[in-house]
């Protein structure tokens, strides 16, 4: 396996930056999406996560990861934060942290569970709950000639959808399809029931036969990520083709 | 000091001397893998130890079942920042498994079911340190947390403990794993927050 190319030096990637907090945005009742500015940052592909640390006065640090939620632009890095009960740091972050504050900041880390822009062949999304995040800078980098991708999206309940207005838009752009599936509630007049993830919302509406395979890139909690590779196993995936990123059940 | 987070407190100290610096406490056994858990049955099973002069070592499940086993209770430290105490294993000390091996090697490159593989110095699979192991809590080991047989080598953070092992192959010179490719650290320390190339 090659060495996988990602931005920025070793040294760059691994110094601590000053991220300060320019705007922050409501996503959902317990998804925030915070844009910070952070002085000198290397870049980052879609997929990438960074390293938040917080100190408090006594020297105390906690240090959580969390995936950049859109494409490299400048010094800016958003990352969606959904807030984890009794969570020591993502309650801080969505709610304790105001516009000026600043944080610490590293990465951007991880060079497996990415898509580079330019990369060949279709693209197959599949989200559980916040592990819509990374996902979305996937979809967010894509330009017009870039290979179609499809999302299958699984939230408990409608209200669960981050992003909703901008997926409705990108939904409606050329080469991308967005499914969501309900697990516990689906909205009024739903041709899909709720129920959780199948092999048959994962057959794609349009079809990629004869052509290239797509790349798979699944996120979420584990038991989800879990199930949803194996169904992609199963409708014949290659397992090399298929890429996981799971946060646990006490996750970031 | 690191500069102060404004408003941030933090939980209650109280902290564990047991948890290496950055880390937090889990209960929960999260599973962190880079794709599907490969399907391994315990019939076709087979693990295998190959030296630098090509010397190859092989076991059947019913082989390594033979061998003596012990029980273990450790804490695990993943590099994601979870840290589990006191957790049970029972599996194959890699100082039974190696004992009749002949080799000069200083490395291992451990490699799974499904393509994974993770690069560790020889003598930190030794002495007592590592473990083939089998079983967790008391139950056979699950697939997603690497069953049948996944390497344990408590001391360096998780990703070490390369999950589905089917071969470990002994080399004269340090060849980077899976992780340590894609920029963690070759050797992974928890203690001194091994986490990335360069720490």
């Amino acid at each position: 396996m090659a060495r996988a190319a990602v931005p920025g030096g070793l040294s760059a990637r691994r110094a601590w930056r000053d991220a300060t907090l320019v705007e922050r945005r409501p996503e959902t009742d317990s998804a925030v999406t915070l844009v910070l500015d952070v002085d000198g940052w290397p870049g980052h592909l879609p997929g990438q996560h960074v390293d938040v640390r917080l100190t408090a006065p006594d020297g105390y640090t906690a240090t959580r990861s969390y995936s950049v939620s859109a494409p490299e632009h400048g010094d800016r890095v958003e990352l969606t934060i959904q807030r984890v009960p009794d969570g020591e740091v993502s309650t801080f972050l969505a709610d304790g942290l105001a516009v000026g504050d600043a944080v610490r900041l590293r990465g951007p880390v991880g060079g497996w569970f990415v898509w580079r822009p330019g990369q060949a062949g279709p693209v197959l999304l599949v989200a559980g709950g916040s592990g819509i995040v990374p996902l979305m800078a996937m979809l967010r980098a894509r330009v017009a000639g870039s290979p179609p991708f499809r999302l299958v999206y699984s939230v408990r309940e409608p209200d669960d959808v981050i992003y909703r207005d901008e997926l409705a838009a990108i939904a409606a752009t050329d080469d991308v399809e967005v499914r969501l599936v309900h697990t516990r509630r689906a909205p009024e007049g739903a041709a899909r029931p709720a129920g959780r993830l199948q092999g048959t919302d994962l057959l794609t509406a349009t079809g990629w036969d004869g052509g290239d395979p797509p790349t798979c890139y699944v996120c979420g909690p584990t038991g989800f990520v879990e199930s949803a590779a194996d169904l992609l196993v199963g409708l014949g995936h290659a397992a090399d083709r298929i890429r996981t990123e799971r946060f646990g059940p006490s996750g970031p | 000091m690191d500069f102060v987070t404004r408003g941030f407190q933090g939980r209650p100290r109280g902290r564990d001397e047991r948890l290496p610096p950055g880390q937090y406490l889990t209960d929960d056994f999260p599973v962190l893998s880079a794709g599907p858990t490969p399907p391994v049955d315990h019939d076709g099973w087979e693990l295998w130890v190959a030296t630098e002069d090509g010397a190859r070592h092989t076991w059947s499940w019913p082989e390594l079942m033979a061998l003596p086993a012990e029980t273990v209770t450790v804490d695990i430290h993943c590099v994601t920042s979870w840290s589990k105490l006191d957790t049970e294993w029972r599996g194959v000390s890699l100082d039974t498994l190696l004992a009749d091996v002949e080799t000069a090697a200083d490395f291992a490159l451990v490699h799974s079911y499904g393509g994974y593989t993770t690069n560790l110095p020889l003598e930190d699979l030794l002495d007592g340190q590592a473990l083939l192991a089998f079983a967790y809590d008391g139950d056979d080991l699950r697939p997603e947390h690497g069953g049948p047989a996944r390497l344990l080598v408590p001391h360096l953070y998780f990703w070490k403990s390369a999950k589905w092992v089917r071969g470990i192959e002994l080399l004269l010179a340090d060849s980077p794993g899976f992780w340590e490719q894609l920029g963690y650290h070759d050797y992974g320390d928890p203690w001194r927050e091994q986490r990335y190339q360069g720490d």
